[in-house]
């Protein structure tokens, strides 16, 4: 739970990233940040903040106003095939089934359809979504959704793989079982995962590495890396003192930037 | 509908409307409206003329190409104006002006430029249905949900495969509803391009009917063209309806 002095080296970094939008509104202000590879980092805070600006950022779909993002030491220009995203909104094609939406990088890519649908179907089942194949998004729950997103996200085989508050149009009992598959998951897949969210219990949860940013403009506040056992069942962990520190102390934090 | 407590069948409207034109017709107080049977008996005979059947092929043809022209064109259109801001801008109220003008005032001018022949009659199809496809196509492409196109990019697509894979499948119920609308429209510009002009096929035995009081012929045709219209746009709704079930979803 110390602030790093020194940021590691990340498979991802972004230097000096500065946004302003139309109207002088600073979204974002000297952004440095490092995503240690194989880990998961959250980017945490009040809405506001510009954590999903500095996502899209990242993702190569916004421009920064000032300095750049580089993945593997090389700058980006824009999105790439080594970063995946998954939507807050899921971002599904209505029109196509599962399979087609989960396979639907891939077939971006030109991968013919016999084997990006194997693909596909593999990454259907990791997800948990067997025999949901053929069926259309607007007969999914939005867990389902979601997770049907985040196959799409795997399908590429994206070394990093990014989120933006995957959850949030979730309702509460989806999310928790959907977080613990999520862990299981990223343990099985290692990924680098630039995680959003405004949820300090969900960022504490399932990173061990927590940016806070401040709002207005956005800042790194502090960076948090809270030592939770993670061998434990998910309701140790909720239980865990260090866990629940951790809460605690982003939260006094975070009370101040609401007034 | 139910009726006192019984469910009437959809088909009970018309039985009901074509008893009460049959009767009207009967008393023969209105001399433009003759019963229907002979109404029918007309009808029969009509669509085994050869001159009808002129009349049908041309009438068919030319409204195909002017159709299939405001189609293509309205769907361009469309797409321009909805993501590029500049040609909204430039074409958006002339687009509103033609889609709400009676257009039926400018076909003399159209026959000016393109002669008496069956080009006026296209153009008069094409100019009846084009701006109301080109709006709804535009509404359509406007009304794509950002986050899937963000989606698209950020898994690499090329701007050819963002058009094709997934802005096109986004806005096709609009784009399918502005086509339903149009051929709607259409049909009334090959009629009243027919009757301006120079008086050929339809318009020409419409003209011939009704200046000779062959009402009971041309109720028949009459009859004929709200058919063809009638099922072209039910042909359409099908399809509409097919796309229905994400129409309403896409957030």
């Amino acid at each position: 739970m110390t602030q790093s002095a020194e940021e590691p080296a990340g498979i991802v970094e972004t230097l000096g990233i500065s946004k302003v939008y139309e109207g002088d509104i600073q979204a974002l202000k000297g952004i440095n940040l490092g995503f240690p590879e194989g880990r998961m980092t959250t980017l945490l805070g009040p809405s506001g903040c510009g954590k999903t600006t500095l996502l899209k950022i990242i993702a190569g779909l916004l421009e920064p106003t000032e300095g750049e993002v580089q993945v593997s030491g090389v700058p980006i220009t824009g999105p790439g095939p080594e970063r995946a995203l998954v939507f807050q909104d899921f971002a599904l094609m209505p029109w196509a089934s599962v399979i087609r939406n989960v396979g639907f990088g891939l077939e971006l890519r030109g991968m013919p359809k016999g084997e990006r649908e194997e693909t596909a179907r593999r990454y259907i089942e990791k997800v948990g979504l067997a025999g949901f194949e053929d069926r259309y998004p607007h007969e999914l729950s939005g867990g389902m959704k979601q997770r049907v997103g985040l196959a799409r996200a795997l399908a590429v085989n994206a070394q990093v793989l990014m989120m933006d508050e995957p959850f949030s149009a979730v309702d509460e009992q989806t999310r928790r079982q959907f977080q613990e598959d999520l862990l299981h998951l990223l343990s099985v897949e290692k990924k680098t995962v630039i995680f959003v969210t405004h949820s300090i219990e969900e960022a504490v949860y399932v990173s061990d590495r927590i940016v806070l940013l401040s709002p207005r403009p956005g800042r790194v506040s502090k960076i948090f890396h809270p030592a939770i056992d993670r061998s434990r069942s998910p309701d140790q962990i909720r239980r865990d003192a260090a866990y629940l520190d951790t809460v605690e102390e982003i939260w006094q934090m975070v009370k101040q930037y609401l007034d | 509908m139910t009726l006192f407590g019984y469910r009437i069948p959809t088909f009970a409207a018309v039985l009901l409307w074509g008893a009460l034109w049959e009767a009207i017709g009967q008393t023969g107080s209105i001399f433009i409206l003759p019963p229907l049977s002979s109404v029918l008996v007309a009808f029969v005979e009509l669509v085994q003329r050869g001159n009808f059947h002129a009349a049908a092929w041309l009438t068919l043809k030319t409204f195909s190409y002017g159709m299939g022209l405001a189609v293509v064109v309205g769907i361009g259109l469309g797409f321009l104006m909805g993501r590029v801001e500049a040609a909204n801008r430039l074409l958006g109220m002339w687009v509103n002006i033609f889609a709400s003008a009676p257009l039926s005032s400018l076909v003399p001018v159209l026959m000016l430029l393109f002669g008496l022949g069956d080009t006026t009659i296209i153009v008069t199809v094409f100019m009846f249905a084009v701006w109301i496809i080109t709006l709804d196509t535009f509404a359509g492409v406007r009304h794509v949900n950002p986050s899937l196109l963000e989606m698209g990019q950020s898994f690499g697509a090329t701007r050819w495969q963002l058009y094709v894979k997934l802005i096109f499948w986004a806005a096709l119920p609009e784009i399918l509803a502005g086509i339903r609308l149009g051929l709607i429209r259409g049909v009334k510009g090959v009629v009243i391009g027919q009757l301006l002009v120079s008086v050929v096929a339809f318009g020409q035995l419409f003209a011939v009917y009704s200046r000779n009081f062959l009402f009971e012929k041309f109720w028949a045709l009459a009859i004929v063209i709200f058919a063809f219209a009638l099922g072209l746009s039910g042909l359409i709704g099908k399809l509409e309806h097919r796309v229905e079930y994400y129409a309403g979803s896409r957030g």
